[in-house]
């Protein structure tokens, strides 16, 4: 004699598949709604890139909004660099290849107007850090 | 190599006094501030008496003769004489008091960054360097005050009082600092749109490091020998910056701009508005106006990236 008669079965069977569909759906649109998550720097503070970022002046150049002071024109913006595909233009922009970027610009793309401005690697990466959490163009 | 304070230490303070003269004015400044709350107090306190409902009547002649014009007397003339007393003890302004050996150094203000000379008696050598003035702790120096346009005033709170420079007239300060430190200033009299951005800083070293200082600015500019900022020494020329600046030992006698002969030396560029580096050089000379507006160094024009990164490099490399 089974544990459950059928029709007792059945009703379990398509509670369970109706649960485990509901899990998948709700799993699925946290993939697709709410904040898009901002690239991660290992070993990257942003509270201590953004210190850097005032302490170099970087506002001397660009424009970021977060920043007292920094409305520099020489440079483009950096309200929205978290969101951007590239780094001046031409280098993908991604995590490692930022913390080169910033510090030795112009071995990386010659010619650029942006100098080496003698930042050590960790000190980048905190920038960097910083730089990917600035995601809304003002 | 002096630091500028962290964020933790005041920029600039009359509340953090580092040289004997600031430490009396910040003295007159409590004490003043707080009889003033007293007085205000007692005025509030009697008001408050003299609302309630059933107060008993009042002799007007004893509160008049006493409250209004004993009492103010006694104070008045009370805090009178213990600010002439505190006031006597400020250091005695003049350049006659001086050592014979001590730096002569002159300030000339100018629309908006200060113009900074020193005359060394003892070995004769003449330096110029600007925004920021170097003294040595402990010892009282005089500095000649002037001005080349209009008025304009040096404030530096953690040192001194205010002293007006005005153009044509020959004032000047004496101050010392007894803490070594770096200490702020800025223009006191509304001097044009960026006064606001008018600043420097007094750098007050230890004796034997003040010497070296001294006998690193007298040298003439280092021939830089990496090849970007020796390509930037040609920027320099192809961009005209000598039409306005002077380097010494490179090209002489244009002082419309700061002095760079040692511009990399310095904390900060454009009146205490960018610390010196590489990044802000390169920023300041590609648009000044964006920084400083109305400043009256033109933008670099049509300079391209790597050049505008050379001539950055050269200066930073002015030390």
């Amino acid at each position: 004699m089974p544990i459950l008669s059928d029709p007792l079965r059945q009703t379990v069977r398509a509670a369970l598949v109706a649960g485990l569909s509901a899990a998948l759906c709700m799993a699925l649109l946290a993939g697709c709604g709410g904040k898009p998550k901002e690239k991660q720097v290992p070993g990257g503070d942003a509270k201590l890139g953004k210190q850097l970022v005032t302490q170099y002046q970087c506002g001397a150049c660009h424009k970021i909004s977060d920043v007292r002071g920094a409305a520099g024109e020489v440079g483009p913006s950096l309200d929205g660099f978290g969101k951007l595909s590239y780094i001046a233009t031409i280098i993908p922009n991604q995590p490692d290849q930022l913390i080169a970027w910033l510090v030795n610009p112009p071995a990386m793309k010659p010619g650029t107007a942006m100098p080496a401005m003698g930042l050590t690697e960790q000190e980048a990466r905190h920038m960097a850090a910083y730089l990917y959490t600035l995601r809304s163009p003002k | 190599m002096s630091r500028m304070p962290t964020s933790s230490e005041p920029l600039q303070s009359v509340l953090h006094p580092a040289g004997a003269d600031a430490e009396i004015i910040g003295q007159f400044a409590w004490v003043l501030f707080g009889a003033g709350l007293l007085i205000f107090l007692a005025v509030m306190a009697l008001l408050g008496l003299s609302l309630r409902r059933h107060a008993a009547p009042l002799r007007p002649g004893l509160w008049i003769a006493g409250g209004g014009i004993a009492l103010p007397v006694l104070l008045l003339t009370g805090l009178l004489g213990w600010s002439t007393w505190r006031s006597a003890q400020l250091v005695p302004q003049g350049s006659a008091q001086l050592a014979g050996n001590a730096p002569a150094i002159s300030v000339t203000a100018r629309m908006w960054w200060w113009e900074v000379r020193y005359h060394d008696p003892a070995s004769g050598r003449e330096i110029v360097t600007a925004n920021e003035i170097r003294i040595p702790v402990g010892r009282t120096v005089y500095l000649g005050l002037n001005a080349a346009d209009v008025i304009h005033s040096l404030w530096v709170p953690a040192l001194a009082g205010k002293r007006d420079m005005i153009p044509g007239r020959v004032t000047g300060l004496t101050l010392r600092a007894d803490k070594p430190g770096v200490y702020r200033g800025q223009c006191a009299e509304y001097c044009g749109t960026q006064h606001a951005h008018m600043a420097l800083h007094v750098v007050a070293l230890a004796p034997a490091e003040f010497e070296a200082w001294l006998q690193n600015q007298a040298q003439p500019a280092r021939t830089p020998e990496a090849a970007l900022p020796l390509r930037g020494r040609d920027v320099f020329f192809e961009q005209r910056c000598q039409n306005c600046h002077t380097i010494r030992g490179v090209v002489a006698s244009n002082s419309l701009g700061p002095d760079l002969t040692h511009v990399g030396s310095r904390l900060q560029i454009g009146a205490g508005l960018l610390r010196t580096h590489s990044g802000t050089l390169a920023g300041w000379i590609a648009d000044p106006q964006a920084l400083k507006p109305g400043v009256f160094m033109p933008a670099a024009s049509g300079i391209d990236g790597e050049s505008l990164r050379a001539l950055a490099a050269y200066l930073e490399h002015l030390q």
